[in-house]
């Protein structure tokens, strides 16, 4: 429908580091083209001048610190266990991955 | 079963609570019942923890006896949207990727919920990471709509707002980043509450597009809403972006606040595309608010109309793609069987744990903030997103609250949009630019089409002015009887 000739969607896919199949290639290449296209009428908007936002406060909020002290911590144990609760594989208390260096 | 019961509001069930006409331990009972009485076709929930719920609602009624109850809430069952974490529960945000995922610790909201004495009941449906409308994006399957079953419940809280329109929780917690509190509740049709950006802390919400996320709250009533409001607003150490600002009791506010308000009506919002019964209903309800003495005038926004959904789908896809990436198959979350090294890891178990709409949106999140493109598309719908602010702010000088449709048509069929990414997101044409600017936004049931499927209006408010925004509501609902009716399941 409306290709978007500088979408790369195998560069961009590299990028998000995310496998794809040829056919979502394919669909995704048709889709966000559609999308791309109808994003195009921003293009027609005069920006000149207008400050980037980057957050919904109405009011600005920046720079939000917070005092340097560790939090009300549960203990050793159940942080290691916390830690680990979700871990798809872990050794000696450790969270273990596949072979990094060839 | 008691149908009266399951359909009651927060305020009444807390009245029988009080004078022990009920336990809580009945009342979990009685929606226990309710849900495995109807799930089965609604399709609302992901997961439930009854026996954990009945012993919270075992120590509520404890707390009563020893007249120690904490307020209105106490007792109460919260169904909680797949997103926001409870303690030793899943949270999955309905996706392969966290499909085992427990929760290590409370959101905060889920701090303040159980501090008040409610009761976490259940996991519920949505689209995967928030991503849709029409929660037909789950890993785990369709919600249906409860007042048509071959219809969506919208999306992407579609499970939260189900289960409360279908009678199986009196409240819910959900969350809204372009839409979707406010459309699920209209298509469902419930009140759905999106706070201001701020309002409420987003510890513990699993992040989808951080600058847009707000946790908010469906309910039977604006009163409902209101009391749910009140125990989950307040500045939080651990968001950043968490706003300090007074709480004031907005559902004592509700009946204080009767000003002859003024309300804009944004002439762009009736236009092409908008249902004429869509149109009736809310033109109705325009009218019954200047009978009531307010004021009504036409604004226009011609800017946020034309632009917002444009904006939107840039900012929030560049945000999902940044947000996601912790999805790496590591620390926890799916993690593909198939990788022999590392880097493999990341690119299998994200192929095989994502689905399609995430997939999609990471691809465009990652291009517009890819070299080259970051400055035409990310910070030229930064700039836009801006001038959408300033759209709003403008007409708030002259406005309380603006009023519009919540949903360009009622309740659609399940598959009928699925196929099309870009017009599934044109139905959120009327609520993404609240979420641009940080408004509160709110979606009252006002009417129903001719094929009895529920019709929203959505009042907009100025930021952090929620007492006047769920007062505005109230006076509506207070007058008509559609947040009375339920769908017969």
């Amino acid at each position: 429908m409306n290709p978007a000739p500088d979408l790369n969607i195998e560069y961009v896919a590299n990028l998000a580091r995310l496998a794809l199949t040829d056919a979502e290639k394919a669909k995704f290449s048709e889709q966000l083209g559609n999308i791309l296209h109808y994003v195009e009428k921003l293009k027609q908007v005069d920006v000149t001048g207008v400050e980037p936002m980057a957050h919904a406060t109405t009011i600005p909020v920046v720079n939000v610190w917070a005092a340097d002290v560790a939090a009300t911590a549960p203990s050793p144990e159940k942080a290691l266990q916390n830690a680990l609760l979700n871990a798809p594989a872990q050794r000696d208390n450790m969270i273990s991955i596949p072979k990094v260096m060839e | 079963m008691s149908t009266e019961l399951i359909f009651k509001s927060v305020a009444e069930l807390a009245g029988m609570l009080d004078s022990r006409k009920i336990s809580s331990v009945e009342l979990v009972q009685t929606f226990a019942a309710r849900t495995h009485a109807v799930d089965g076709r609604v399709k609302a929930f992901n997961s439930r923890d009854e026996a954990g719920a009945l012993d919270a609602a075992r120590a509520s009624d404890e707390r009563r006896a020893k007249n120690q109850a904490t307020g209105p809430l106490d007792g109460i069952p919260v169904g909680f949207k797949d997103v926001i974490a409870v303690e030793g529960q899943p949270l999955t945000c309905s996706s392969k990727m966290l499909a085992n995922y427990i929760s290590p610790y409370d959101a905060t909201v889920t701090e303040k919920l159980k501090a008040a004495g409610a009761i976490p009941w259940g996991r519920l449906n949505m689209d995967e990471f928030a991503m849709g409308s029409s929660t037909e994006n789950s890993a785990f399957g369709v919600t249906c709509n409860p007042w048509d079953l071959s219809r969506v419940p919208g999306g992407s809280s579609g499970g939260s707002a189900a289960a409360v329109a279908a009678g199986e929780a009196p409240v819910s917690l959900g969350s809204d980043t372009g839409g979707s509190i406010r459309q699920p509740a209209a298509l469902c049709g419930i009140v759905g509450l999106k706070p201001t950006y701020g309002l409420v802390s987003r510890y513990g919400l699993a992040a989808f597009a951080s600058s847009l996320d707000q946790i908010g709250t469906f309910a039977h009533s604006v009163e409902d809403a209101a009391v749910m409001l009140a125990a989950i607003a307040g500045h939080d150490s651990r968001d950043s972006t968490s706003f300090e600002t007074e709480i004031p009791d907005y559902r004592a506010e509700l009946g204080k606040r009767k000003g002859s308000w003024r309300l804009g009506v944004p002439k762009e919002f009736f236009g092409d595309g908008l249902d004429p019964e869509i149109a009736a209903s809310v033109r109705q309800a325009i009218e019954f608010y200047r009978g009531a003495g307010c004021e009504i005038r036409e604004v226009s926004m011609p800017f946020t109309s034309e632009y917002a959904i444009a904006a939107y789908y840039i900012i929030a896809t560049a945000e999902c793609s940044s947000n996601l990436a912790r999805y790496d198959g590591v620390r926890y979350g799916h993690r593909s069987k198939e990788a022999t090294n590392a880097i493999d890891l990341y690119f299998k178990s994200r192929a095989e744990g994502f689905g399609q709409e995430v997939k999609r949106r990471i691809i465009l999140g990652t291009y517009v903030l890819s070299s080259g493109y970051y400055d035409a598309y990310y910070i030229r719908a930064q700039k836009v997103r801006s001038l959408i602010r300033d759209e709003f702010m403008r007409v708030f000088q002259d406005c309380d609250a603006l009023l519009s449709p919540t949903t360009p048509t009622a309740a659609f069929k399940i598959g009928e949009k699925s196929a099309d990414p870009l017009s599934m997101y044109l139905s959120d044409i009327y609520t993404i630019g609240v979420n641009l600017a940080g408004l509160p936004g709110i979606s009252i049931p006002c009417g129903f089409t001719a094929g009895k499927l529920p019709i929203g209006l959505q009042l907009i408010g100025q930021p952090f002015r929620e007492a006047d925004l769920l007062a505005i509501a109230h006076r509506y609902e207070q007058a008509h009887d559609w947040h009375k009716r339920h769908p017969d399941l």
